[in-house]
């Protein structure tokens, strides 16, 4: 009877929905040395997934494997049912060390510009695409600056505006605004999610910062050291849009943070 | 201005020094000339033109050598910065040639080619591919690896990794690499002059020598230092005048 049922439904609406990223049994050496160990999860289109550790817990790790930058020693990594052999332009991977990230030797609109390159945008189109991302970025008037004469968070906000370029449908960032102070930081956690509404990417987002997963995610991910792997997920029902001060007060947002905040205690152990 | 007038000032007294010197004892030397009379010598040869005749062979074969071996050295360097496989398979090969003094080629070259500017430029080409080659290597290998998993990521093509990515990222330690290969090619080119090659500003030290003509010797001598002089302040313009801006950032630290 169920298997008449299952065959009377299209496979693809049978499936619940297909992942965007999906990582089933992955694990990873390097060196002989375990990073990663079987590690499934899966991403929804759309879906904002925080994921936090202790550092050397294989969280960096992790974002590379979907990036396509590392290839798993076992297991699969999928994108859109496809399973992941080498990078794709339509996952764009924003860096830590946004300075070393950029083309020193290029500006501002320079560095844009090699994306739109990679993405074979016609020269022709690329100058009101540069405007109209710098512009995105609150940098409009940067265009002629090199990376050297910005401050960090200018340059983040560039390197941010370089993977937009890539019109992705993933966008993995990696402890982004770690090296920011507080204050750009806030403001550019705000920046990030009104740029991921308006282009509905789907977003993976490392951070070492427990507050700034429970504010960002839809769903927060938390990983074990030694190897990494899997040891908490929870889900963030908080209302969007969010608020710094309003979401940050919320009751759940307490709880959430009690829960990763004691989950990271017991992992350091 | 009134530093670098400072800095003339030592020098300055030196010649004096010697000029006052060589007037007291009455210098007869086939070595040593006065000051005044090296640059009388020096006014002659440019006047009747033998000098800037020397100065072309000599330039001629020096670029034509550094060109010829600063390309080689360069794609070569490259390539071994980018294939690691390469590198391996080169790596004996390399270190066994590149010790060879390039002077020491000389009978071979001589034999296979002849005098003249052929031979000198060959030689040259050989004593500039090892700078050019070692540096661009490294400077390869030294490319921070985010700019590589940045072209990786955006899937840019081999030519344009190369293109985009490696040539800019660098290029300022290239140039640095070139002027070093600039400043051998003219020492090189010279040599090849005063030991066998009957061209250029060696061999017009070498006729000076013979001809017992210590002032004019020494005047190619002075010669031969303003233009070394020169080269390298040309270079260093250029690669202010070409990084300016954007090189404070892609000197790597």
């Amino acid at each position: 009877m169920s298997i008449t049922v299952a065959r009377s439904q299209p496979p693809t609406s049978s499936a619940p929905e297909r992942p965007r990223i999906g990582f089933s049994n992955v694990s990873l050496q390097l060196g002989g040395k375990p990073i990663l160990d079987n590690i499934s999860l899966d991403v929804r289109p759309g879906e904002f997934l925080c994921i936090i550790g202790a550092s050397g817990c294989g969280k960096t790790t992790a974002l590379r494997l979907a990036a396509g930058l590392y290839q798993p020693s076992s297991g699969t990594v999928s994108f859109d049912g496809q399973p992941m052999r080498a990078p794709r332009r339509d996952i764009a991977i924003v860096f830590q060390d946004y300075g070393k990230a950029l083309l020193p030797w290029r500006t501002a609109a320079g560095n844009v510009s090699l994306a739109l390159e990679a993405c074979g945008v016609p020269s022709a189109q690329r100058g009101a695409r540069i405007d109209e991302l710098l512009k995105k970025v609150g940098l409009p008037h940067h265009a002629g600056k090199y990376p050297a004469e910005m401050s960090g968070g200018m340059q983040q906000r560039l390197q941010i505006a370089r993977c937009l370029a890539q019109q992705p449908k993933a966008l993995l960032m990696d402890e982004p605004f770690g090296a920011l102070d507080a204050l750009t930081r806030q403001g550019l956690q705000d920046e990030v999610l009104s740029l991921v509404r308006a282009s509905d990417a789907t977003v993976v987002f490392v951070t070492h910062d427990l507050e700034e997963a429970i504010y960002l995610g839809d769903r927060v991910i938390g990983l074990l050291p030694h190897p990494g792997r899997i040891g908490i997920e929870l889900k963030v029902d908080l209302p969007r849009p969010r608020d710094q001060l309003a979401t940050r007060e919320d009751p759940q947002f307490l709880r959430l943070r009690r829960e990763l905040f004691d989950f990271i205690k017991a992992s350091e152990r | 201005m009134p530093e670098r007038v400072k800095a003339l000032l030592l020098p300055l007294a030196i010649l004096l020094l010697l000029e006052i010197w060589a007037r007291a004892v009455h210098l007869q030397s086939d070595s040593l000339a006065p000051p005044s009379a090296v640059a009388r010598a020096l006014a002659e040869a440019l006047a009747d033109g033998t000098l800037l005749v020397a100065t072309r062979d000599t330039l001629i074969s020096a670029f034509a050598g550094l060109l010829i071996g600063g390309a080689i050295g360069l794609v070569f360097g490259i390539a071994l910065g980018i294939f690691h496989v390469f590198d391996r398979l080169m790596e004996v090969t390399i270190e066994a040639i590149r010790p060879i003094p390039s002077i020491a080629l000389l009978p071979i070259a001589l034999i296979a080619l002849g005098f003249g500017y052929r031979m000198e430029i060959v030689i040259v080409a050989f004593a500039c591919v090892w700078p050019m080659l070692i540096l661009s290597r490294a400077a390869v290998a030294g490319i921070e690896p985010r700019l590589i998993e940045v072209a990786r990521a955006l899937r840019l093509s081999p030519p344009d990794r190369v293109r985009k990515i490696i040539i800019p990222a660098a290029l300022p330690r290239i140039f640095l690499a070139f002027r070093l290969a600039a400043g051998i090619a003219l020492i090189v080119a010279v040599t090849v002059e005063i030991a066998i090659n009957p061209i250029g500003l060696g061999a017009g030290i070498m006729t000076a020598q013979q001809a017992l003509r210590p002032d004019l010797m020494l005047a190619y001598l002075v010669w031969i230092g303003g233009v070394g002089y020169v080269l390298n302040a040309g270079l260093m313009a250029a690669q202010r005048h070409l990084f300016g801006r954007a090189a404070l950032a892609g000197e790597p630290a």
